[in-house]
């Protein structure tokens, strides 16, 4: 490489297109077949979740009593077959997965701004405020989980903001853990040193040069947390302490099909091959990430 | 040859007995060690003079680039004055020593870890304008910013460009640029050539040298390479484990070294002459620096010292200035 001072009117006029990290991240997306599969997958997946009515033509909730645990029938529709109060079981798993990909999305989102926000500022400000802030994260991840929704759902009773909060609660926890130890590699670094001679602010600091070059392992965890916060809110209502009848989601349906697996086996296992497919679309999608944003971890 | 120093009488920057101190071990909430002080830089004075480099030479370790930082405030010092402009840098408050930052700058020695890997030149290079001028249109700062780049030798067409699309001497071109865009009076370069190769070295000091000649900026020069700081340098301070131990001239400094370090430091220069480095009498230290959590009593450097007599493990020699302009600490400067 030469490092030569080009003399002015030598060189092209037209300004150079940069190549950001992102855009050479994305480019290695791009090549990773698996990664790639699972994100049309899932984009199918979550396209025929927000266009349930229209794909069938039975609503989630009607009840036929000559169909009472029928098994899957094309000529009337019921592509999935029915459940044991003679729903039609494929229009309530696409809106079972509108309910468990909007849990996994929002607690996701939620755990993200909470888990950035809290990491950064304790990892930055550092001493004894880093050392209390994650204290009480110690606190509560301590807390036993299924007795932390227990508890909620006897006080407030069963409601679905409860399992945002119950959920948010908890999977925020490890986001803060892991964008505050970027965030102390990242402080010392020398651009946040030329940045605080600069005489840029330490919020501007946080904004401009920590929170964006903590994204890539964030960006990946998000991609392994919301498959995790399906699980777990499948799991709270396969305790039947979730969503409520007759809304529904993957968890609920599971729970149902599986209780009745040697008669109506099609009632566990649409269900279960959808949480499962969505599942690994997400592990394989942030795997593909993760190469991707750091390739030499590889 | 650096640009001659004017001889304004009325210092840039005075330094007072600036003192800074690590603290370590110190533990947790609940930890029960002891924490142990480290004095990284003890007691150094020195006055900077509009348009003047110093040179601040030493082995790793001596505490240089915490001096460095700790008259930017980028440390907090334990002790003394930091006198900008005959204002105490100390007693101002965050926000107003914000507004000063505007007037001093510094580059770094690792060009690529001195950028954010995610901006691109011209977002690195206009972060500081932004910051005291928010009031420029886009376009004006743009124009600023590439105005700025041809100066220190990059296309203004690499605006657009990412750190890592850059090799390592145009890197540090875009921090002396950042560094620049306010037109600072005081410029910290803490090693800013030993990470590039011979040939870009040269090209790096030729260019800060021209910057200065333009500009009439201050440099406070790190390095361990006593070639460069010569080249580059007006005064030569020598630290040896946080103290000066002799400041000069430069040309003093090289032609009557009068402290046994600074003597032994200037007889390891390689001379590019094989026959004159074969003759030449070299004047070799033994054993390695000291601990500086435990440094030893008396003369911090009689422990290595060729000269040392029952009077340094005593007493710590006091700066003493023994012509104009020439200060040595050392009880036995005239031997």
């Amino acid at each position: 490489m030469t490092d030569t001072a080009i003399p002015p009117g030598t060189a092209p006029t037209e300004e150079f297109a940069g190549r950001s990290l992102w855009a050479d991240a994305w480019r290695r997306l791009m090549r990773n077949r698996a990664a790639m599969a699972s994100i049309v997958i899932l984009a199918a997946i979550a396209l025929a979740s927000i266009f349930a009515p229209w794909l069938s033509p039975h609503p989630y909730d009607e009840i036929y009593w000559d169909q009472i645990d029928a098994p899957p029938n094309f000529a009337l529709g019921h592509y999935f077959g029915t459940d044991s109060n003679g729903r039609d079981l494929f229009v309530r798993t696409l809106y079972g997965g509108r309910m468990s990909l909007m849990v996994g999305l929002v607690a996701t989102l939620v755990s993200l701004v909470i888990g950035v926000a809290y990491g950064a500022t304790a990892g930055f400000i550092g001493g004894r405020v880093d050392a209390v802030m994650m204290r009480f994260v110690d606190v509560l991840y301590s807390l036993p989980f299924i007795f932390f929704v227990i508890l909620l759902t006897v006080m407030f009773g069963r409601h679905l903001v409860l399992i945002f909060v119950a959920i948010g609660a908890i999977s925020w926890l490890d986001m803060a853990r892991i964008v505050r130890g970027q965030t102390i590699s990242l402080k010392r670094k020398e651009f946040v040193e030329a940045a605080v001679a600069g005489g840029v602010s330490s919020f501007n600091i946080l904004r401009r040069h920590i929170i964006p070059n903590t994204l890539g392992p964030v960006v990946v965890y998000v991609t392994l947390t919301v498959p995790q916060v399906i699980l777990t809110e499948s799991f709270i209502s396969f305790l039947g302490l979730g969503v409520q009848e007759p809304n529904t989601s993957w968890g609920v349906l599971i729970s149902e099909g599986a209780r009745s697996m040697e008669t109506t086996p099609w009632a566990l296992i649409f269900p279960a091959t959808f949480l499962a497919v969505t599942l690994f679309c997400f592990n394989f999608i942030g795997d593909g990430l993760r190469d991707a944003l750091d390739p030499r971890d590889r | 040859m650096p640009p001659a120093a004017p001889l304004g009488p009325s210092p840039l920057l005075s330094v007072r007995d600036l003192s800074v101190h690590f603290t370590l071990g110190a533990g947790g909430l609940f930890s029960r060690r002891k924490p142990v002080l480290l004095r990284a830089v003890d007691g150094v004075s020195f006055d900077l003079r509009p348009g003047e480099t110093l040179g601040l030479v030493g082995e790793s370790g001596c505490g240089k680039s915490t001096l460095g930082r700790a008259v930017l405030r980028l440390l907090p010092s334990a002790a003394g004055r930091v006198v900008w402009l005959g204002q105490d840098l100390a007693a101002l408050s965050t926000a107003a020593m914000r507004q000063r930052r505007k007037e001093m700058q510094i580059i770094f020695q690792d060009p690529l870890a001195s950028l954010n890997p995610r901006m691109t030149a011209g977002e690195t290079i206009g972060e500081p304008l932004k910051t005291f001028r928010p009031d420029l249109k886009p376009a004006e700062a743009k124009r600023r910013i590439q105005e700025i780049m041809a100066k220190v030798g990059l296309l203004p067409q690499q605006i657009n460009r990412y750190p890592h699309e850059f090799s390592g001497g145009q890197c540090q071109r875009i921090g002396i640029a950042r560094a620049m865009i306010n037109d600072p009076k005081l410029i910290v370069c803490d090693e800013p050539v030993s990470a590039l190769d011979a040939s870009i070295q040269a090209q790096i000091i030729n260019l800060l040298m021209d910057l200065q000649r333009e500009t009439g900026l201050s440099l406070i020069f790190i390095s361990h390479n006593l070639s460069v700081v010569r080249q580059i340098s007006h005064r030569i301070m020598v630290l040896y484990l946080g103290k000066v131990v002799e400041l000069a001239d430069r040309d003093q400094l090289y032609r009557n070294p009068r402290h046994p370090y600074t003597q032994a430091l200037i007889s390891a220069v390689p001379i590019p002459d094989p026959d004159l480095e074969r003759a030449k009498q070299r004047l070799v230290l033994s054993g390695d620096l000291p601990s500086p959590l435990d440094p030893p009593s008396g003369c911090r450097f009689r422990t290595r010292c060729p000269k040392a007599t029952e009077i340094c493990a005593r007493l710590s020699p006091s700066l003493l200035e023994i012509e104009r302009g020439h200060e040595v600490a050392c009880h036995h400067w005239d031997e």
